[in-house]
């Protein structure tokens, strides 16, 4: 945060740099019978606490620009920066969630949430507080001690989120978290996942198939071609029926934009012409 | 059976309150339960006494020649008497040591070969031709071979390996390949280098791999200790079913399988054990 006292009348000179900027992205695929070309000239900028949530049928690449973001691959053309630095290789700064819960059934859901620490080898006594400290937010701290397999998908899921805030990262990458979730599940959990994120200021890039999560999570939506992926279009969500404030999910979904914005970017994935 | 004890005791979700009331019908299919099971037990206890029975009787009644057979209670006087005079226990323990040892060499040798394996494609790419020939090769053609070039002890040795740890690669590295890309993901996510990958995810992920290969090693570190013992060995149950079958004397070869017989049962119970162990301390997963 630099210089925020001197110059107080101008708070978003600290917000000018973007969180995220993907600059002119391309990525090839090989196998040895033909060259891919999954993600074809990708820009975009995500403001810092902002919520990004990406859209576009199963194989337009929406999962691997996550890739490239969180640094696991790197891209065959442009650039990625967080915070302004280059991504080359993946930064504890930056969470990841997956569509499944990935939690390791060997390790009580405690030491779940502490792998993070262990592995960047932060102070294991404050990751140990913060864990503690997350679990019971979400309503895990009589869990700590079980396994993953005594636990519900929804408070697996729930545990898999602590266990990627436990390190306190600043950027969060989403890959199509509530999917593996049955319906009812998937709406409260993500009306909890919600207030915990904007509640810490998180910065947020969600990937989904789900139009209506996208819609009801986010403030921007990003509607991605068919492969090769590219941007098609961009949407700002916003809710000016429901007053002051920002919805949540489960309440963004009752409001009279909702069915607007979800006619528009259903036509825009052509989803029939697929077939 | 203790299987299944498990994982009905494994339950799923927070804290379930046992309920306070059975109704009768529920009762009534509790009891169905344990009476099948009871079954089930009792025909096999049956079935044993029954083999036992034809085994004393068909000899005594000239329906089988009773040198060729030998019958239970010659089997047990001959048990009996070889414990008295102390060379049972010789060659029990003999047999016993060289198969826990030569399962336990077997063991290590084949998790670090699928280890070297699983960290170098390249590798695995080269060998796997090699591997799945030597594993599909009959490993008892070796024996005189093994005699020849390591003498009667390391021989013995030898083949309890050589009979396991091919097929224990192979499990143990398709494991590895079978543990899930995200959970690897999310390791390397946090920074994980290619050994706190294995240390933390491959190997811990791949216990239940190892205790299956553990059940399939322990029977086959049995034959290839049995088998070396026919070749080389002057002490040990190989080594007592050849004798006594040279010198014709059944009821001394009978005596030696029974005793085989047991011990495996012994070494399965306690990988059995094990597992359980295992199953609890991970919540039956």
């Amino acid at each position: 945060m630099p210089d925020t006292g001197a110059y107080p009348s101008e708070p978003e000179a600290a917000v000018a740099r973007p969180a995220v900027a993907i600059r002119d992205v391309t990525l090839h695929y090989f196998s040895p019978d033909r060259e891919t070309l999954a993600l074809a000239n990708i820009s975009l900028e995500v403001r810092p606490g902002e919520f990004v949530a990406i859209v576009g049928s199963s194989g337009c690449g929406k999962s691997t620009l996550l890739s490239l973001v969180s640094g696991l691959l790197q891209p065959s053309a442009g650039t990625i920066e967080i915070n302004g630095e280059t991504v080359t290789r993946p930064s504890p700064r930056v969470g990841y969630m997956f569509q499944k819960d990935t939690l390791l059934e060997w390790r009580s859901v405690l030491d779940n949430v502490l792998i993070g620490a262990e592995l960047l080898g932060l102070d294991m006594l404050a990751a140990r507080r913060r864990a503690l400290e997350l679990l019971r937010r979400y309503g895990l701290g009589e869990f700590m001690g079980s396994l993953p397999g005594q636990l519900s998908g929804g408070m697996r899921q729930r545990a898999a989120l602590a266990r990627t805030l436990c390190p306190n990262p600043d950027l969060l990458l989403l890959d199509e978290p509530f999917s593996a979730l049955d319906y009812q599940t998937r709406l409260a959990l993500s009306d909890e996942i919600a207030a915990i994120l904007s509640a810490e200021k998180k910065t947020v890039i969600l990937v989904t198939h789900d139009i209506g999560e996208a819609i009801s999570m986010a403030d921007r939506v990003i509607v991605m071609t068919r492969r090769p992926g590219r941007i098609k279009t961009e949407h700002r969500i916003e809710f000016p029926s429901f007053g002051i404030g920002r919805p949540t999910p489960f309440q963004a979904r009752k409001c009279s934009e909702f069915a607007g914005y979800f006619q528009t970017i259903w036509d825009e994935l052509d989803v029939h012409q697929a077939e | 059976m203790q299987i299944s004890v498990i994982s009905s005791s494994a339950q799923k979700g927070p804290a379930p309150a046992p309920p306070p009331q059975r109704s009768a019908a529920y009762q009534a299919y509790l009891r169905g339960l344990r009476w099948r099971s009871r079954m089930v037990q009792g025909w096999q206890l049956a079935l044993v006494v029954l083999m036992l029975i034809l085994w004393e009787v068909a000899p005594r009644a000239n329906w089988v020649n009773p040198m060729l057979t030998s019958y239970p209670s010659a089997v047990l006087s001959t048990f009996i008497a070889m414990m008295q005079d102390g060379s049972l226990p010789v060659h029990v323990w003999t047999t016993f040591k060289e198969t826990v040892i030569g399962f336990a060499g077997g063991m290590a040798l084949g998790i670090v070969c699928a280890v070297v394996l699983w960290w170098s494609s390249f590798l695995y790419r080269v060998l796997d031709p090699f591997i799945v020939v030597l594993n599909a090769m009959p490993k008892i053609a070796l024996v005189p071979i093994f005699y020849i070039w390591l003498g009667d002890v390391a021989s013995i040795y030898a083949m309890a390996i050589a009979v396991s740890v091919f097929v224990t690669v192979l499990m143990l590295y398709t494991g590895f390949q079978a543990i899930d890309p995200d959970k690897i993901k999310l390791v390397r996510l946090f920074g994980a280098s290619r050994l706190r990958v294995l240390t933390k995810i491959v190997l811990p992920g791949s216990v239940p791999t190892m205790i299956s290969t553990l059940k399939v090693n322990v029977g086959l570190a049995l034959v290839g200790v049995v088998v070396g013992e026919f070749q080389a060995a002057k002490a040990g149950l190989g080594y007592l079913i050849l004798y006594g079958s040279q010198i014709f004397k059944m009821n001394m070869v009978m005596t030696a399988i029974a005793v085989l017989a047991v011990i495996s049962c012994l070494l399965f119970l306690a990988i059995q054990g094990l597992e359980i162990l295992i199953a609890r301390r991970r919540g039956m997963s």
